[in-house]
C-alpha cells in the first residue's frame, strides 16, 4: 500500500496545524507539521509529499490583513517550488488563514497558475467582528477532489476576515461559470440565508474555492475541527455517533493520492 | 532615508466595516451630527526605495486589489465634501506596533530593508460636526490617551522616535540618614509603594552594609516585596475578632487554604502553591496545570492592552511551570460595572463600563485567538461598586510530561532571555498594581500599561516545546510583574546570579540600566542553560527567528550581581531579597450585619419576574462575548460553552480532550457570587465551591479528582472591616476544600481594589472570591450536557430547596438584599455531588443542570429553550426544607447543592436506587410542546411561558 504524505506549514502565528495534522493521520496519511524557513531553506523538501496544507491559525497576526504577509512570503520564496507541486498533479489545501493566504498569493481562485489575477479577495466579516459558529456547507462542484458531491456538511467557522467578494459582477459569473465556487454556506434544509446562515456576508454565500483542476481547495470552515463525534456542537443529542463531518475532505484527499498518484 | 507615508482606503462599493462600527458607537455615545465615518490605514515608511518600488509596496503588501485602494502621500478631505473632519491616532513612542514589525518583515521578503515602520489609522468624518464633539469622538471612542496620540486635521505626523542612546551614570538613593519622615517620602517619591516598616528594614540592611543602594536595588527589593509578589496581606499574622470572639492565625493563607491541601494529600497533586501554576496529574504519563491571574488596573486604563496582556501574562505561567507545559485553555471571568450606566454619572478617571467591556472583550478575544488557545470558561458579572475598578480574571491551563513538572537550575547554568524585546512599557506594574486607584492614575501611571504583541509569544511558545523536547534546558520561568527583577531573581534564589544588562534586547534605545531590569514588557521567558548546551538552544530559536539573548549566569554565593558595561549596579543578598520582607501582623474584624428579611407580597403567577431575572445582566446570555472567542482552536472542544438543539444554551462546565490518542478530558468550571459576599463572605466563599464542584459535576467531572483555584479580588485590607470578610472566606475555603475532599492547588489575590473620585468618594469593589476548578472525565462519550433531550423523560431535583432568598437575583429585581444567605450544607453537599457523579457516569441521566443565580425557574426554563423542548413541573415533587413555604421561595431560592436531572423513563428504578438517602424528588417531565409550565403545591400554574419568550429574555440584553 501506498504511503500518502502530507505537509502542514507552519509559520509565525500559524496555530492549527497540530489537528490539522492529527486529521490527516486518522484518514491515514503520514503527516508532518513543517516550518516555511524549512522548506525556504530546501525547497525540494516538497517533493516528499503529495498534500501541501495551509492550515489555520493568524499568520503574523494577520498584520496589514488576513493571510497578507505568509502571502507575501510565499509570493516571493515559494513561488517555483509550490507551481510545481501544483503542476504535478498534487494536492493544495487551505483551511482559514490557509485559505486567505491562497487567495491572496493568486493560487486561488483560477486556472493553477500563481500570480495573482487580483478579482477575488477576502476581507471583514459583515458584523465587523470575529466568530465562532457552525455552518452547514453545500457543494457546488462535482470535481473538486476534496469533496464528496451533493452531501451536505456541518463545519465551525472562526474568523474576522471570511467575506469573499468578488471585484464585480463580471468575476463572480467567471467564478460560477468555471465552476470555481466549491462551497456555498446554507441552512439545515440546504437553502441560502442572510447572517448568521451566511456567517460574515459573503458574496453569493460562497464558503470555499477551488481551481480548474480541482486539486486545489480553499475554505473558511474548519473541517479539522469536525473529525469526530464529539466535536459536534450538540453532540450529546444525537442518537447516531459516526465520524465528523470534516473527515470527507481529509478522506477523499488521500483517497485521491493513493489511487492517482 | 526618505519617508513614505501609505494611505490605503476602501474602495468605493466594498463596505467600510471598521469606519461604520466606529459611526455606530458614536451614535450610541448620542453624537447624531456624523453622517458617515470613513476610516483608512496609514503606514509610515523610511527607506531608500525609489517611487517604483513604493508603487508596489502600496500595490502588492499594503493594499488589498479588490477592495482597496492607496494613495502615497497625504489625501486632503473627499472632493466636494467641506464639512469633513480629519483625526488621526498615532500610537505614542515606544508603544508595541506589532503591525509595523511585520510590514518590517515583509520588506524584507520583497527585498528591501527599511529603517523604520509606523502605522496609524485615519478617520474622516463626515457632517457638521463642532468641536467638543470632535475632542468627545477622538478622545472616547478613537483613541486611549495612554498609548495613542490623537492628530486633528492635516498637521504633521508625530516625529519618529530616535532616542538618544544612554549614557551610564550610577544613580544612588541615599537612605541611611533619613529620618522615618524621610523613608515615606523616598517611597511615594520613587513609587516604591513600600510601607515605613520596610523602608527601615531596607535603611538598617544599607546601614550594616556601610554603604547607600543604587535605584536599581531599592526597585528590585520593592518589586520583590510588592502585595503582587509576596501576598503580604495574606501570609500575614492575624488577630481576628468575630462577632467579639478572637481567634489568631500566624499566617493567614497557611492556617487556612494551604492547610487544607495539606491534610488532603493528594497523591494526584503534584506540584502546588509554589511554581507559576498549580500542577495536578492528568493521566499516567501527563500532568496538568492551571493559573488563573488578575489583571485589574491596566485594564482599568487600557482595557484592550490591559486584557490582553491579562491573558498573554497568565499564558505564560503554565508555559513557565515545571520545565514548561503546552497551553490548551484559557478562561475569563469579568466584574463590570452596569453597561447602561448614564455617561454623565461615570466619576472622573473612568471609562464608562461598555467601552471597558468592549475592550477589555476584544483583548482577551485578540490575544487568546492569535495564540491558538481555546477561551472555554468565563462569567461576567455586573454591580455598580466595579465603575472605578473592573475586574479582570484571565486563567491559562496547560498539558506537561509527568516527568517534566519541576525545575533544576544550577550554578554555572548560562541564564537566556527568549522573545520579546524590552521596551519602558510596563514599568512598575508590580507595584503599581499594589496601590489603590485615584483618578489622577491615569496621567501617572500611563506607563505601567503594556502592550502585547501574541504572535511574538506564539512564535517563542513554538520554539520552546521544541527545545524542551530535546531537554536542552533546566529551567524556565515567565517575565510577569517585575521583569527580569522577579524572574531571574526568583529562579536565582537559591545560587545567586549574575546578569550584564546592556546585554538585553531593547525595543529602543535609551533605557537605562534600571528601566531594563524592572520593565515589564511582555512575550518574554528566562530559561537557565548548561553552557554546553547554549549553542544548540539558540540554534533552535534562530530557526524560527525568535530572538534569545545570553544576559548572565547563575552563580553559587547566593549573590545578585548587576552589571552595566561591565560597571557593577548592584550587589545584593539573595536572602535578604526574597526573605528580608518584614513580617505583619494585622487586625480583622466581622461583625454579621444586622439584616432582615423583606416583606414581598405573594403573587399568583411570576412569569414577570422569571422573564425579569432572565433578562437581567448577570444571568442573560453572554453569547456576543463567547462567540468572539475561538473556543475550538486545537480541535479539543467536547462540551463547548454553548450548546443544545440551536448551540446557544448555557453549559455549567466546558470539557475538553486535550490528547488526540485519548478519550479522557478535562472539565472546566467556575464559581462566583459576590451578592452573597454582602450578606456574608463565608457562605458566598463555600457558595462558589459549591457551585464550581456542582458546574463539574453537571457535564461528567469525576467527584474525587476536582481541584480548586481562588482568586480574591477585595478592597483596601488595611481596613480591619475589609480584611475581616477576607479571613471570613479564606475559613470557608478551608472548610470547602475538606469537605469536598478537594484541594486548592493555586491562588492569587488583588487587594485595594478602590477608586477615590474626585470629591473625595471613595469606590470600594465587593469582596469578589473567584474559585475555579478542574476535574477529570475519564471517557469524554459519557458527558452530559444542560438542554432537554426528549419528550416524555422525567426530570428530578436532587438537593433540597430552602428558604434561601438572600442575596438573590429575585432580592434583587424587587430592590431587596435579605438577610438568608444560601448556605452549604457541608456534610450532604459532597454526598449528592458523588451520586450525581455516579448517575452520569452509569449513564443513567441524559441532562444534568445546576441551580444558582435565578434558582430553580431560572434553571428549568433554561433546559428547556436550549433543548427546544418544553417542561411541565410541579412544586409538590420538590424536596424542600420545612420553612420553603412560599411559592417564590420555591422557584428563585439560591439554595445551593442542587440538581436538575433528566432521566429517561426505563432507567427511573436504577437511578431512584442511586439516590436512596438524597433529598430527591421527580418534578415533571419533559414535553413536545414549546412552554414552560409549574405548578405550584395547590395545583395552580404560577408559571405558563413559551419558551421563545423566555429565550428572548434572555439573549437580548447583552446581543450588542
Amino acid at each position: 500500500m501506498k504511503k500518502v504524505k502530507a505537509i502542514v506549514l507552519r509559520a509565525a502565528g500559524i496555530n492549527c496545524d497540530m489537528e490539522t495534522e492529527d486529521a490527516l493521520e486518522l484518514a491515514g496519511a503520514e503527516a508532518q507539521r513543517v516550518h516555511i524557513n524549512r522548506i525556504i531553506e530546501d525547497k525540494s523538501a516538497l517533493n516528499k509529499c503529495q498534500i501541501l496544507v495551509f492550515p489555520g491559525g493568524f499568520s503574523y497576526g494577520d498584520d496589514v490583513a488576513a493571510g497578507k504577509i505568509l502571502a507575501n512570503q510565499v509570493v516571493h520564496h515559494l513561488y517555483e517550488p509550490v507551481q510545481k507541486f501544483i503542476d504535478a498533479g498534487k494536492l493544495v489545501l487551505g483551511i482559514c488563514n490557509g485559505f486567505q493566504v491562497l487567495v491572496k498569493a493568486g493560487i486561488l481562485p483560477g486556472d493553477g497558475q500563481s500570480g495573482g489575477q487580483d478579482t477575488v479577495t477576502i476581507t471583514y466579516n459583515d458584523s465587523g467582528k470575529f466568530e465562532d459558529r457552525w455552518v452547514y456547507l453545500v457543494p457546488q462542484t462535482e470535481k473538486c477532489v476534496f469533496i464528496e458531491a451533493g452531501r451536505q456538511i456541518y463545519l465551525p467557522i472562526a474568523h474576522a476576515e471570511g467575506k469573499v467578494v468578488t471585484k464585480d459582477e463580471a468575476a463572480l459569473e467567471t467564478l460560477k461559470s468555471e465552476g470555481y465556487v466549491a462551497f456555498k454556506y446554507a441552512d439545515e434544509n440546504g437553502e441560502e440565508g442572510p447572517y448568521p446562515v451566511n456567517p460574515n456576508g459573503s458574496v453569493d454565500s460562497i464558503a470555499g474555492l477551488t481551481d480548474t483542476t480541482g486539486r486545489i481547495l480553499g475554505l473558511m470552515p474548519h473541517p479539522e475541527r469536525h473529525v469526530r463525534t464529539t466535536q459536534h456542537p450538540h453532540w450529546t443529542r444525537l442518537k447516531d455517533r459516526t465520524d465528523g463531518d470534516g473527515m470527507t475532505i481529509f478522506n477523499n484527499a488521500v483517497k485521491y493520492v493513493k489511487e492517482n498518484l | 532615508m526618505r519617508q513614505w507615508r501609505f494611505e490605503v482606503f476602501n474602495r468605493s462599493g466594498f463596505s467600510d466595516v471598521h469606519g461604520n462600527s466606529i459611526l455606530e458607537e458614536i451614535k450610541e455615545f448620542g453624537i447624531s451630527s456624523v453622517e458617515a465615518v470613513q476610516s483608512a490605514k496609514v503606514f509610515l515608511i523610511e527607506a531608500d526605495f525609489d517611487d517604483d518600488f513604493a508603487q508596489r509596496v502600496g500595490k502588492e503588501l499594503l493594499s488589498d486589489p479588490v477592495c482597496e485602494e492607496y494613495y502615497i502621500g497625504r489625501s486632503g478631505p473627499p472632493a466636494g465634501l467641506a464639512k469633513a473632519t480629519l483625526i488621526e491616532v498615532h500610537l505614542k513612542s515606544g508603544v508595541t506596533d506589532p503591525v509595523a514589525e511585520s510590514v518590517m518583515a515583509a520588506l524584507t521578503d520583497m527585498g528591501m530593508e527599511a529603517g523604520n515602520v509606523r502605522t496609524a489609522r485615519k478617520y474622516v468624518l463626515l457632517g457638521d460636526i463642532i468641536q467638543r464633539q470632535t475632542d468627545t469622538i477622538a478622545k472616547k471612542i478613537l483613541s486611549n490617551d495612554v498609548i495613542e496620540t490623537v492628530i486633528v486635521g492635516s498637521e504633521a505626523e508625530p516625529p519618529s522616535p530616535h532616542l538618544k542612546p544612554y549614557e551610564l551614570q550610577i544613580v544612588h538613593w541615599p537612605i541611611r540618614d533619613l529620618d522615618d519622615d524621610g523613608l515615606v517620602a523616598l517611597s511615594k517619591e520613587k513609587d516604591l509603594f513600600l510601607n515605613l516598616v520596610e523602608m527601615q528594614t531596607i535603611q538598617k540592611y544599607y546601614r550594616e552594609l556601610g554603604r547607600e543602594p543604587t535605584d536599581v536595588e531599592l526597585e528590585s527589593l520593592a518589586q520583590t516585596w510588592s502585595e503582587h509578589c509576596v501576598h503580604k496581606t495574606l501570609k500575614s499574622s492575624v488577630d481576628m475578632s468575630i462577632d467579639g470572639k478572637e481567634i489568631h492565625f500566624d499566617n493567614l493563607l497557611k492556617d487556612t487554604i494551604f492547610k487544607a491541601t495539606k491534610q488532603l494529600n493528594k497523591s494526584w497533586c503534584i506540584s502546588v502553591f509554589v511554581d507559576n501554576a498549580g500542577v495536578v496529574e492528568f493521566d499516567k504519563d501527563t500532568a496538568v496545570c492551571f493559573k488563573v491571574e488578575t489583571h485589574n488596573r491596566p485594564s482599568a486604563l487600557d482595557p484592550y492592552g490591559g486584557a490582553a496582556t491579562g491573558i498573554g501574562g497568565v499564558i505564560r505561567d503554565p508555559m513557565g511551570t515545571g520545565m514548561g507545559a503546552r497551553p490548551i485553555a484559557n478562561t475569563d471571568i469579568f466584574c463590570f460595572g452596569p453597561p447602561d450606566k448614564k455617561l454623565e454619572d461615570i466619576p472622573k478617571g473612568v471609562l464608562h463600563p461598555r467601552r471597558i467591556m468592549k475592550g477589555v472583550v476584544a483583548g482577551v478575544r485578540d490575544y487568546g485567538n492569535r495564540m491558538g488557545i481555546p477561551t472555554v470558561n468565563g462569567a461576567i458579572y455586573f454591580d455598580e461598586r466595579y465603575l472605578g475598578n473592573p475586574l479582570v480574571y484571565c486563567g491559562n491551563i496547560g498539558i506537561m510530561d509527568k516527568n517534566k513538572c519541576f525545575k533544576n537550575p544550577q550554578s554555572g547554568n548560562i541564564i537566556i532571555v527568549v522573545g520579546g524585546k524590552t521596551g519602558r512599557d510596563g514599568i512598575h506594574g508590580a507595584t503599581f498594581s499594589s496601590g489603590e486607584i485615584t483618578h489622577e492614575y491615569e496621567a501617572i501611571f500611563s506607563h505601567a500599561v503594556q502592550i502585547g504583541n501574541p504572535i511574538t509569544e506564539k512564535k517563542m511558545l513554538d520554539v520552546l516545546i521544541q527545545a524542551n523536547e530535546a531537554g536542552l534546558y533546566e529551567a524556565i520561568t515567565d517575565c510577569g510583574a517585575g521583569g527580569l527583577s522577579s524572574s531571574v531573581g526568583e529562579m536565582g534564589q537559591n545560587l545567586g546570579a549574575e546578569v550584564d544588562l546592556e546585554k538585553v534586547p531593547l525595543k529602543y534605545g535609551g533605557l537605562n540600566y534600571n528601566e531594563i531590569w524592572i520593565s515589564e514588557a511582555q512575550e518574554r521567558m528566562v530559561i537557565a542553560v548548561k553552557p554546553e548546551n547554549v549553542q544548540a538552544i539558540q540554534k533552535i530559536f534562530d530557526s524560527e527567528n525568535v530572538e534569545s539573548t545570553v544576559i548572565g549566569k547563575f552563580t553559587g554565593d547566593k549573590k545578585l550581581i548587576l552589571r552595566y558595561n561591565a560597571r557593577q549596579v548592584a550587589e545584593m543578598d539573595m536572602d535578604f531579597l526574597h526573605d528580608g520582607v518584614p513580617k505583619y501582623s494585622r487586625k480583622a474584624v466581622w461583625n454579621t450585619p444586622e439584616l432582615t428579611e423583606p416583606s414581598i407580597t405573594e403573587k399568583d403567577n411570576y412569569n414577570e419576574e422569571l422573564l425579569q431575572i432572565l433578562s437581567s445582566y448577570n444571568v442573560a446570555s453572554k453569547e456576543w462575548v463567547i462567540r468572539q472567542y475561538d473556543h475550538e482552536v486545537q480541535g479539543s472542544s467536547v462540551v463547548k460553552p454553548l450548546t443544545g438543539v440551536k448551540n446557544d444554551g448555557p453549559s455549567d462546565a466546558t470539557v475538553i480532550r486535550p490528547r488526540f490518542d485519548s478519550d479522557k478530558g478535562l472539565a472546566i468550571s467556575c464559581g462566583m457570587n459576590p451578592m452573597y459576599g454582602d450578606i456574608d463572605p463565608y457562605w458566598m466563599a463555600l457558595a462558589g465551591i459549591d457551585e464550581a464542584i456542582r458546574n463539574l459535576i453537571c457535564v461528567g467531572g469525576r467527584a474525587d479528582r476536582i481541584a480548586l483555584l481562588d482568586n480574591f479580588s477585595w478592597a483596601n485590607c488595611t481596613k480591619p472591616e475589609t480584611f475581616g470578610a477576607l479571613v471570613r472566606a479564606s475559613q470557608a475555603c478551608h472548610d470547602g476544600s475538606i469537605a469536598f475532599d478537594s484541594p486548592f492547588v493555586s491562588g492569587k489575590d488583588s487587594l485595594n481594589n478602590e477608586f477615590s473620585c474626585e470629591d473625595g468618594t471613595q469606590i470600594s469593589i465587593p469582596s469578589t472570591l473567584l474559585i475555579s476548578a478542574i476535574s477529570i472525565v475519564d471517557d469524554v462519550n459519557k458527558c452530559v450536557t444542560m438542554d432537554t433531550k426528549r419528550s416524555p423523560n422525567l426530570l428530578f431535583v436532587v438537593g433540597e430547596t430552602k428558604n434561601e432568598l438572600g442575596g438573590s437575583h429575585y432580592y434583587k429585581i424587587n430592590g431587596q438584599l435579605g438577610a438568608n444567605v444560601p448556605k452549604v450544607d457541608i456534610e450532604k453537599a459532597p454526598k449528592i455531588a458523588k451520586k450525581i457523579c455516579a448517575a452520569i457516569e452509569q449513564g443513567l441521566i441524559v441532562s444534568c443542570h445546576d441551580c444558582s443565580e435565578g434558582g430553580l425557574a431560572v434553571s428549568l426554563a433554561e433546559m428547556a429553550f436550549a433543548g427546544g423542548l418544553g417542561i411541565e413541573a410541579d412544586l409538590r415533587g420538590l424536596p424542600k426544607s420545612k420553612d420553603c413555604t412560599r411559592v417564590d421561595a420555591q422557584l428563585f431560592s439560591e439554595s445551593n447543592s442542587r440538581y436538575i436531572v433528566e432521566v429517561e423513563p426505563e432507567n427511573y428504578d436504577a437511578f431512584a436506587k442511586l439516590m436512596l438517602n438524597a433529598p430527591f424528588g421527580q418534578i415533571g417531565k419533559v414535553t413536545a410542546e414549546n412552554t414552560l409550565t409549574v405548578k405550584a403545591e395547590d395545583g395552580k400554574k404560577v408559571i405558563e411561558q413559551d419558551l421563545d419568550s423566555l429565550k428572548q429574555a434572555w439573549q437580548k440584553p447583552l446581543a450588542w
